[in-house]
């Protein structure tokens, strides 16, 4: 009943957007330059049949989903390494305050120069920029791991890399997850400022910045736009839902404390 | 609908807090003997490059004493009455600063106007739900092209930009701040009279206050990427149209000393952040210490 | 002073938590509430207090219905350390309550300093909460009651989570506060010594739904003392009572449900 509710109100609230930005353009509050909510949503529809678009929203998704992998593994494995030397992981820790605060964006031009394929420097840049949040929630969630677990373990005679595996590891895998999360959004955003900057029409950026030349197409634009945040938004959703699956105790552990 | 933290919880044991209590005991020996343990790294990496990049002449790649020289003509080489910045600083500088904080100030007053009224209505809230899920989901570069026919190329567009994609995290964690805020809270301050605009700002916000600071921080740090974003995309001013300009001029030296001062400008934003909500939320941090 | 008429309430479609309660209190009086834990003392009190209307019946206080919380009112409750707001400190925390009297700031200050003298706190004016004992910071909820300067206060538990020692410290505290101010006073608890030692009148609950089971009149001497009261045979007679009401209520329900 109450979730029945909450379609309801959401649905009015979605259709209610719609119909205000559908009227702002059609009543000609602002210039032309803004199409009206139903043109957009028919070219989000049209973009199914369209293979120019689909191939870009591949060549995007392509290299996010490379970048993002590769981050992951190297930023879990670079954090355990960390979290088990102590004198390694005080040394890291200024290398990682200078480099992190830097917008990844920043290095597009750097990335645009130093690799000969487009590819090659989308994935190098989403694996940059996703390491962070990864590596962070990593050290800090290994860092943070209950001992008296640890020392149960020991108590019964297992070594180091047994607690790694079977202490250390899943109590910080719902933290890991979190930074993985974080890092697809990130990694979205780098994609798609990196086809807009680079200009020679790949992936989505590419595609939005053809539609620009011309007179530009502001409906092809936002409709473009549609399809980058139904992607984020579905995305996210998924990564939640993996999240919930996965780890369920963790989440009860969490509600039963709070 | 989920509060955004970003990588809040590492903040703290790696940020200026941490910096801040260095043992005292024989001051000189152990400050660079620590100093040692923390920086050896780094050093070994920048001399690693200056070395390499030496040798092998890569133009690409150039040495960070001749980035740090080139950082230093392009921008504070200027005379004292100006702070030692060049005039090429006040150029560069001033519309990215005014563009970044006009972005993020235009999205925290209307972030945190919007999310007290979803906090405090639930009806609200669930209207729109979907429509904020998804306006949070679409990466602000792809709507670039649509400012710029709308706005065209200019500060309006880049301030369009960076305000529409920072607005998320201050509004989704005013919502959540003060939609948590202690029911015995509220009630208490109902008990003593206090309602209207005095509850609010009395007790409301305060509540909400640390929700709300781990969202203008992360939408701080994400104002300064869409603002590089922008002016790479679109403008012939400020730091980012710096960068491309450089890039496409084959300059490399000026390219990367643009990155290095956007990365000190990242530093000095979150130092400065941190500043601010420790003198704010003094209450906060401390209470929690003495609880765990 | 306060009337509560045949006063019932349910969340939701739950069975019943109160059922037709009926109780008064007289100017002047302190009157404790025992019942078991979980009988649904603190929906009374919040009834009572204005914080939730009650599905059926009726509360007056001097005569007028209570919608919302009366102006007189002051309530204390058991979680100190949520009720107090750690953002300020103990003397702002006092203070706040009288912004709706009208006050000056200056005036305000001055209030705050004299209530937190009455309950012996004053060099704690400019700490904050969380940096006091949880005796302590029950004190100073106290103290904002009293700044406020209500006619009757209402306390839920307010010492149920202290240690023991403190807990007597404060029950005489609250003994002393309301032979100088003469405030009304309810008090809810679930220790039975307690609602003995400090009431004029017990009002016993019974569980599931809660009821009146008894109201007993406390016939021991105003000036109460920790030690010698307690070995007094009324009092150890009453508590035996009292004892017996709320616990053979339970014994002889639990087969049934």
């Amino acid at each position: 009943m109450t979730n029945w509710t909450r379609i309801v109100r959401g649905t009015i609230g979605v259709a209610g957007v719609l119909a205000v930005a559908e009227l702002v353009s059609r009543a000609g509050f602002s210039d032309t330059s803004l199409p009206p909510a139903s043109t957009v949503l028919l070219r989000a529809a049209e973009f199914f049949g369209d293979t120019e678009f689909l191939s870009a929203v591949g060549s995007t998704l392509e290299a996010w989903v490379l970048g993002l992998l590769l981050a992951t593994v190297v930023a879990v494995a670079v954090g355990m390494a960390l979290s088990t030397t102590p004198w390694l992981n005080r040394a890291t820790r200024v290398l990682v305050e200078l480099m992190r605060p830097i917008p990844s964006v920043a290095l597009i031009p750097l990335a645009i120069v130093s690799f000969s394929s487009i590819t090659e420097s989308k994935v190098s840049l989403v694996f940059y920029s996703a390491c962070w949040p990864i590596l962070i929630n990593t050290l800090y969630a290994l860092r943070d791991v209950d001992p008296l677990a640890k020392e149960t373990l020991r108590s019964f005679g297992f070594g180091k890399a047994a607690i790694l595996l079977r202490v250390s590891l899943p109590s910080a895998a719902p933290f890991v997850a979190t930074g993985v999360r974080i890092s697809a959004a990130v990694g979205l955003v780098v994609v798609v400022s990196f086809e807009l900057v680079a200009g020679n029409g790949e992936g989505v950026g590419g595609y939005l910045l053809q539609t620009q030349s011309g007179g530009g197409r502001p409906d092809l634009m936002l409709a473009g736009a549609i399809w980058a945040g139904v992607l984020g938004a579905l995305i996210n959703v998924g990564l939640v839902a993996l999240e919930r699956r996965a780890f369920r105790w963790h989440a009860v552990r969490t509600e039963a404390s709070a | 609908m989920t509060a955004i933290t970003g990588d809040h919880p590492a903040e703290r044991p790696t940020g200026t807090n941490g910096r801040r209590r260095r043992p005292t005991g024989v001051p000189g020996l152990r400050i660079l003997t620590g100093g040692a343990a923390r920086l050896w790294l780094v050093a070994l990496l920048v001399g690693c490059w200056e070395i390499i990049a030496r040798t092998k002449q890569d133009a690409y790649f150039p040495p960070p004493s001749t980035i740090v020289r080139v950082f230093h003509e392009l921008w504070f080489s200027g005379p004292a009455t100006h702070l030692f910045l060049t005039d090429k600083a006040l150029d560069d500088f001033q519309p990215s600063f005014v563009n970044l904080f006009c972005g993020w100030a235009l999205a925290a007053v209307v972030g945190l106007a919007l999310g007290i009224l979803l906090g405090r209505s639930s009806v609200a809230r669930e209207i729109l739900d979907p429509v904020l899920q998804f306006g949070r989901a679409v990466p602000p570069p792809t709507l670039i092209p649509f400012f710029i026919v709308v706005f065209d190329f200019g500060a309006q567009m880049q301030i369009s930009t960076i305000a529409f994609g920072v607005i998320w995290p201050v509004l989704l964690n005013t919502a959540d701040g003060v939609r948590t805020v202690e029911k015995l809270q509220l009630e208490t301050a109902e008990v003593f009279g206090i309602t209207g605009a005095a509850r609010l700002f009395r007790i409301t916000l305060p509540a909400a206050a640390p929700k709300i600071f781990a969202g203008l921080r992360v939408s701080l740090g994400f104002a300064l990427i869409l603002m590089v974003i922008s002016e790479l995309i679109g403008s012939t001013t400020g730091i980012g149209a710096h960068l491309i300009s450089s890039q496409q001029g084959m300059e490399l030296p000026e390219m990367w000393a643009g990155i290095v001062l956007l990365g000190i400008l990242g530093c000095l934003f979150n130092a400065v952040f941190a500043l601010v909500e420790r003198r704010f939320l003094s209450w906060h941090s401390r209470a929690r210490g003495l609880d765990s | 002073m306060l009337e509560v008429a045949n006063l019932s309430h349910a969340y939701g479609d739950a069975p019943p938590v109160l059922s037709s309660i009926d109780l008064e209190v007289r100017p002047g009086e302190l009157v404790s509430i025992v019942g078991p834990s979980g009988c649904g003392k603190s929906t009374l009190l919040r009834c009572i207090a204005g914080l939730q209307a009650p599905t059926a019946g009726q509360v007056r206080l001097d005569g007028k219905p209570v919608d919302r919380v009366p102006d007189n009112l002051a309530v204390v409750f058991q979680d100190y350390s949520r009720s107090l707001f750690p953002w300020m400190s103990v003397r702002d925390n006092v203070a706040l309550p009288l912004r709706r009297r009208r006050k000056n700031r200056a005036q305000r200050q001055e209030n705050a300093m004299k209530a937190l003298e009455s309950v012996g706190l004053p060099d704690a004016a400019a700490k904050y909460p969380w940096q006091l004992s949880g005796g302590m910071q029950q004190r100073v909820a106290i103290a904002r009651a009293l700044a406020y300067g209500p006619e009757f206060m209402i306390m839920d538990e307010p010492f149920g989570s202290v240690d023991a020692q403190t807990r007597e410290d404060l029950e005489d505290l609250l003994l002393r506060v309301r032979g100088n101010s003469g405030m009304t006073i309810l008090l809810v608890t679930h220790d039975i010594d307690e609602s003995v030692y400090v009431g004029d009148r017990v009002v016993v609950l019974s569980k599931g739904p809660a009821r009146v089971r008894a109201d007993l009149w406390v016939g021991l001497p105003t000036a109460r003392d920790q030690i010698t009261t307690r070995e007094l045979p009324e009092f150890v007679h009453l508590r035996a009572e009292v004892g017996r009401l709320v616990r053979g209520r339970e014994a002889a329900d639990e087969p049934k449900s």
